[in-house]
């Protein structure tokens, strides 16, 4: 079998089930240079994500096929071959304070921890942030695993304090999504990221923020705006 | 300079990071992985607290010293069950999105012996959800982490750690830390069982090795767990909660043969047992059905579909044993202080006396939690006088600096990785399930050549950025480094007692209720026993 591991083609000689297998027999047997990260080979460290035929998967979580093109994550910086500089991740994260504030006294219910199983299930792979169109244009977006986390906590109802959270998720958040879905294709904790943020949109404007997009389409409309140049006059 | 260093970044060194943090402590966490990569993600099973009105502190104090077979330390045992429910509000209270019941709270239940429902969980997805809450909490107070250093050496100055060199893996740079207090919590060493261990690849002993080479006792080495359900020839776990959920192991015609809920020990050996028989075990959830799988175990019904493509609800599914968990480790007493002034060691990493001879499931993650949120409020108190440790920093530098250099130019002979895949396969089928004196020389006899070898492995990888060669061939050397205590350890105990099972010796004896203590001597290890 063959593939193609960042430009490289290797052929595997011995029987793999998935890419994590391939690219260990790689590094062991055939090229020592090779750079990628793994851990658990199991879906849950987050470690191996990689992008397959330009798809974002979990290496050790795919199937290998003949033919296949290995590549690292987009819209990060590439360190060596399909490892990519995660570093960044912890201020990102920070940014929608990922923790809870004030504990509320409140009794949780087998439905409340329901609300927030998938997204606490997140292993902060960095799919969905390569996959994300919007990252790709504005490395200053927020951006799909942090609203995750923001949701998770904002709708967590241990926590009585939500309203600097959502506050922290409006500028170059919740309303700089497109709501593309190109997350939800990737992550490989099946969290419904879309949902997610949609849901952050609706809490925002339930306790009084505007989508600042509407708002600058409406200032069109408003009269006493000075549009400068007017070569007719009027 | 820092009060207080964590080397590792899993359960154990988070919590402690918080509890030493809160308490007004300069903190770094420095770890080979990111923190959310780390061994306890994968926990599944729960972990053990004693809330309910039906269950007292003195039966998961019972159950522990039972499965512990002599061996556990009582102070320790009682200090982490009666911190149980404490432990679990600190943690709930945190975020952690425990599974609730019917009446609102915390869901259990009940894994291998145990006399109650004591392991509280989320899904099966338990280790995942408690790691990530702590590194949220974790970010959310500043902790500074320095993350992909693989510690190289402990520097000790009058019997006391002043600090650490490390190799920066992002460059292969080199560098120094000093810091009041040192504490390791780097995890287990099942690694050594290399294809054959449920563990990350991470799980190298990177700690025990470091210990070892700092002049530290080790205890009962020979203490490994393997766990009884593996998904055959993967090394992906099924967890006890598919035991604990009501699920079946069987033979090819449908026969059960032991009692599931049996501590791990004895349901691993009776699985081994049938497999040296050439028969095939499996796994039988068939009769619990789709909806308690995909509620109860939602994680364990993917990896089955992924790693075995059977589905847990229709199919039996084929397992193994693996190696799974370490008791044994660095020598502390309760308050993970090593035979080395201000070094402290919790977790897997340690071996503090609360799991003796076997551990309970649920008892690991109380374990790390517990003692690592302990260790952070004690640790950081005692500093140290010693006036010289720019130099000897600066001094170790250099001499790591020369070694790594050696490493990039030597000529190579031999393949470490072969090496590495030769030593999971000796340790699993002399160091295993069953052993008997033969295997284990066969084991010593393997390693010692390997250590004579040594000298001719190396780096093919010239490069200095991200050097994942150098980075491996380390760690082989770690494991390398603490297989000979394993070994020995296992030969001193003539005797089978919890997980250590000896053919030739195969009852208990009184007269080996103690520790197996190693620790090295010039360039050998010396073997001991301590009460």
């Amino acid at each position: 079998m063959n593939i193609n591991v960042c430009n490289k083609k290797y052929t595997i000689e011995q029987k793999v089930n998935n890419i994590l297998q391939a690219l260990d027999f790689i590094k062991t047997k055939l090229d020592r240079s090779l750079a990628y990260r793994s851990g658990c080979k199991s879906g849950v460290c987050g470690s191996c994500a990689i992008r397959v035929n330009g798809v974002e998967r979990l290496a050790c979580k795919t199937d290998i096929k003949d033919g296949d093109t290995i590549e690292p994550l987009k819209n990060s910086m590439i360190i060596k071959d399909l490892v990519v500089d995660i570093e960044q991740r912890e201020e990102i994260l920070k940014k929608v304070d990922p923790s809870i504030k004030t504990k509320s006294d409140l009794e949780i219910s087998a439905k409340d921890e329901k609300k927030i199983d998938k997204e606490t299930n997140c292993i902060l792979c960095g799919s969905c942030y390569s996959a994300c169109a919007v990252f790709e244009v504005n490395k200053e977006f927020i951006g799909p695993f942090a609203l995750v986390k923001s949701y998770r906590y904002i709708e967590d109802k241990k926590e009585s304090e939500i309203l600097s959270k959502i506050d922290a998720i409006q500028d170059k958040g919740v309303w700089d999504c497109t709501l593309c879905g190109g997350c939800d294709m990737v992550c490989p904790a099946h969290i419904p990221i879309k949902n997610n943020i949609m849901q952050l949109q609706n809490k925002s404007v339930m306790l009084g923020y505007n989508n600042p997009n509407m708002a600058n389409y409406g200032s069109g409309f408003d009269t006493t705006v000075d549009f400068g140049f007017n070569p007719n006059q009027f | 300079m820092i009060d207080l260093l964590i080397i590792g970044s899993g359960g154990a060194a988070l919590s402690a990071a918080l509890s030493a943090t809160q308490n007004g402590k300069s903190v770094v966490v420095l770890s080979k992985t990111y923190p959310t990569a780390s061994q306890t993600s994968q926990a599944q099973g729960g972990i053990n607290g004693v809330i309910g009105s039906d269950d007292t502190v003195q039966n998961h104090i019972s159950d522990t010293i039972r499965s512990a077979h002599g061996l556990g330390d009582q102070k320790s045992i009682e200090f982490m069950c009666k911190n149980g429910s404490d432990t679990i509000a600190w943690l709930d209270d945190m975020g952690v999105a425990f599974s609730r019941d019917q009446d609102n709270n915390i869901a259990q239940r009940k894994l291998g012996g145990a006399t109650n429902a004591r392991a509280c969980y989320s899904s099966d997805y338990t280790g995942l959800k408690i790691l990530h809450t702590l590194y949220d909490r974790a970010l959310k107070e500043n902790i500074k982490f320095l993350n992909e250093k693989i510690a190289l050496n402990i520097i000790v100055e009058d019997e006391t750690a002043v600090g650490l060199t490390y190799l920066d893996i992002k460059n292969s740079e080199v560098k120094t830390i000093k810091a009041k207090n040192i504490v390791i919590a780097t995890g287990g060493y099942s690694g050594i069982y290399h294809n054959y261990t449920t563990n990350s690849t991470a799980t190298t002993g990177d700690g025990v090795a470091l210990a070892l080479k700092a002049g530290c006792k080790l205890a009962n080495m020979e203490y490994i767990q393997f766990h009884p359900t593996s998904i055959k020839g993967t090394g992906v776990l099924v967890s006890e909660s598919a035991r604990a959920e009501g699920g079946y192991l069987v033979t090819k015609n449908g026969d059960r043969f032991i009692d599931e809920l049996k501590p791990r020990d004895e349901v691993a050996r009776a699985i081994y047992q049938k497999i040296q028989d050439g028969q095939s075990v499996y796994l039988d959830l068939r009769h619990l059905g789709y909806e308690k799988i995909k509620e109860a175990m939602p994680q364990e019904y993917e990896l089955v579909l992924q790693f075995a493509s059977k589905y847990l609800d229709k199919d039996l599914i084929e397992i193994e044993p693996a190696a799974h968990y370490t008791m044994g480790g660095i020598k502390t007493d309760m308050a993970g202080q090593t035979n080395i002034k201000n070094l402290y060691a919790v977790g897997e990493v340690a071996s503090n006396g609360v799991h003796g001879a076997n551990r309970l499931g649920g008892n690991s993650l109380l374990e790390i939690i517990t003692f690592g949120k302990y260790i952070g409020d004690i640790a950081t108190y005692s500093t140290n006088n010693i006036t010289n440790i720019d130099t000897l920093l600066e001094i170790a530098k250099i001499k790591e600096e020369e070694n790594i250099k050696k490493l990039f130019h030597s000529s190579i002979k031999l393949d470490f990785y072969e090496k590495r895949d030769n030593l999971g396969e000796t340790f699993f089928k002399n160091v295993g399930l069953f052993r008997d004196e033969k295997k284990l020389n066969i084991a010593l006899k393997h390693i010692e050549q390997l250590q004579d070898d040594i000298q001719y492995m190396g780096v093919e990888d010239k490069s200095a950025i991200y050097n994942t060669n150098l980075k491996e061939f380390i760690e082989f050397k770690n494991m390398l480094e603490i297989s000979k205590s394993i070994i020995l350890s296992a030969l001193y105990r003539k005797e089978s007692r919890g997980a250590h099972y000896r053919v030739d010796f195969q009852d208990e004896k009184e007269n080996y209720s103690f520790d197996t203590v190693s620790y090295k001597i010039d360039d050998d290890i010396k073997i001991e026993n301590q009460n």
